[in-house]
């Protein structure tokens, strides 16, 4: 036999979907309803009340006299008349009155859910402590609700999970990081510091601060402007991440630097004019990288190709920084 | 400042809008990318001549949130599409990059004010 699908059996009896308990024992069904609402008078005819359901999609609306709930009246009922032919009959002859089943605006969604169950309709007018009638709920109203607060208690699940520590923390080895690692190509100005911007955002998604995000990103930028720039093939960037330490690796195959310590002076550049041209090779990359560092070596040979490591410390200090600037 | 602002002092034109209010504190005149992100401060404003797509892509590391170019250049539609996705927002002035800045100094933006004088080789 086909298990017939409920609200109770998606709420688990046992308990299995615990957050789905607490939700709809938490929300209020005045957080649910449809405020929205539609209502005849029973003094209306059956065929108005067709044109009104058609109109907007609707399968049950209350009847209402001078504000008071006098009644309700479904698409059953609406059915009803057209088989006997009697839609110019007024409202008051078919809907359903007295004893009417209804929801409290400020009772808990689990109430309205166990007298859907127990009654089997499919709507109910709410109505507030003052017996106004303030909305209308159904069974669709409240799957949408706990759907919409599931989503909210999961995105913020993840949220907390994208936290550095939640992120290092979760995996297990004695010592972790994370690599990224970019190509660089000569002369492709157009997509330079596209691995620096992508690094920085890696950095602020796992948690760290905008200025540690911010160092990492400019010091890496020069590193890969100098790339694409000066090399004959291009380069490698790679940034080591760990949690109490980033090393953002910048290397190529060539040409190499002659004087090492000539290309830290700041105002020093190789650069054509067609770069400078370009807002680059003022001669002050190296020195921009050196100031962003917590410590940068640099090796390079002529014919060979340059290494640059550029280091930096994820110290309580920073977060301090952070928090003062 | 904020974007409206920064509109009137040069009687600029906007390019690209920001999604968010700016509010501007201090200004970087530049042409050397270099030196921009030397000064790098949040919520700064950056006036360089230079349209290349770099220039946007060194106030997105500088996180400067609005670009103005200087005498009447008009960037390219790479540079403006370059903008558009990072966020940020491009003014185009017709003033010279001297009086551009000027106008901005005038009307209460300050830059960064003395630096240590380094000698160069």
């Amino acid at each position: 036999m086909k298990s017939r699908f409920t609200l109770l059996s998606l709420l688990g009896r046992d308990g299995g979907l615990s957050k789905v308990h607490e939700l709809i024992r938490e929300i209020r069904v005045s957080r649910v309803m449809t405020t929205t609402l539609f209502t005849v008078s029973p003094d209306a005819l059956m065929s108005e009340l067709k044109e009104l359901m058609r109109e907007h999609h609707i399968s049950g609306v209350p009847v209402a006299e001078n504000g008071a709930l006098v009644g309700v009246v479904s698409i059953e009922d609406l059915i009803h008349a057209l088989e006997n032919g009697k839609l110019a009959h007024p409202v008051r002859d078919f809907m359903t009155s007295g004893n009417l089943i209804i929801a409290r605006a400020n009772e808990p969604v689990v109430e309205a859910v166990q007298r859907f169950e127990v009654t089997k309709i499919g709507r109910m007018p709410v109505l507030d402590t003052q017996d106004r009638l303030v909305g209308i709920i159904t069974r669709g109203d409240i799957i949408e609700a706990l759907l919409s607060a599931l989503e909210e208690v999961y995105s913020e699940a993840e949220r907390v999970h994208e936290r550095p520590d939640y992120f290092f923390e979760a995996l297990e080895s004695d010592s972790t990081s994370l690599m990224l690692r970019y190509t660089v190509k000569p002369r492709d100005f157009s997509r330079g510091g596209d691995a620096s911007a992508k690094i920085k955002q890696a950095l602020l998604r796992i948690g760290a601060s905008p200025i540690l995000a911010r160092r990492v990103a400019i010091a890496t930028y020069e590193a890969e402007i100098n790339l694409i720039i000066h090399t004959d093939n291009g380069g490698m960037i790679t940034a080591d991440i760990k949690p109490d330490e980033i090393s953002v690796l910048a290397e190529d195959h060539g040409p190499g630097i002659e004087d090492v310590e000539l290309a830290r002076q700041p105002g020093y550049s190789t650069a054509t004019a067609e770069v400078r041209e370009m807002g680059f090779g003022a001669g002050m990359g190296l020195v921009n990288i050196d100031r962003c560092t917590d410590d940068m070596h640099i090796w390079s040979s002529a014919g060979i190709g340059t290494r640059l490591q550029m280091i930096f410390r994820v110290s309580p200090e920073e977060i301090k920084r952070d928090e003062a600037g | 400042m904020n974007l409206k602002e920064i509109i009137d002092t040069i009687e600029g034109e906007l390019l690209v809008d920001a999604p968010d209010p700016v509010d501007i504190r201090h200004a970087c005149c530049s042409d050397l990318m270099s030196d921009v992100l030397m000064f790098v401060k949040p919520n700064m404003l950056l006036i360089t001549g230079l349209t290349n797509p770099q220039a946007v892509r060194t106030a997105d590391m500088a996180e400067a949130p609005v670009i103005v170019f200087a005498r009447g250049k008009y960037p390219s539609r790479e540079t403006l599409a370059l903008a558009e996705q990072l966020e940020i927002a491009v003014v185009v002035s017709a003033y010279t990059m001297f009086d551009t800045a000027g106008r901005f100094f005038e009307a209460g933006l300050r830059g960064l004010g003395k630096l240590p004088i380094v000698h160069q080789s």
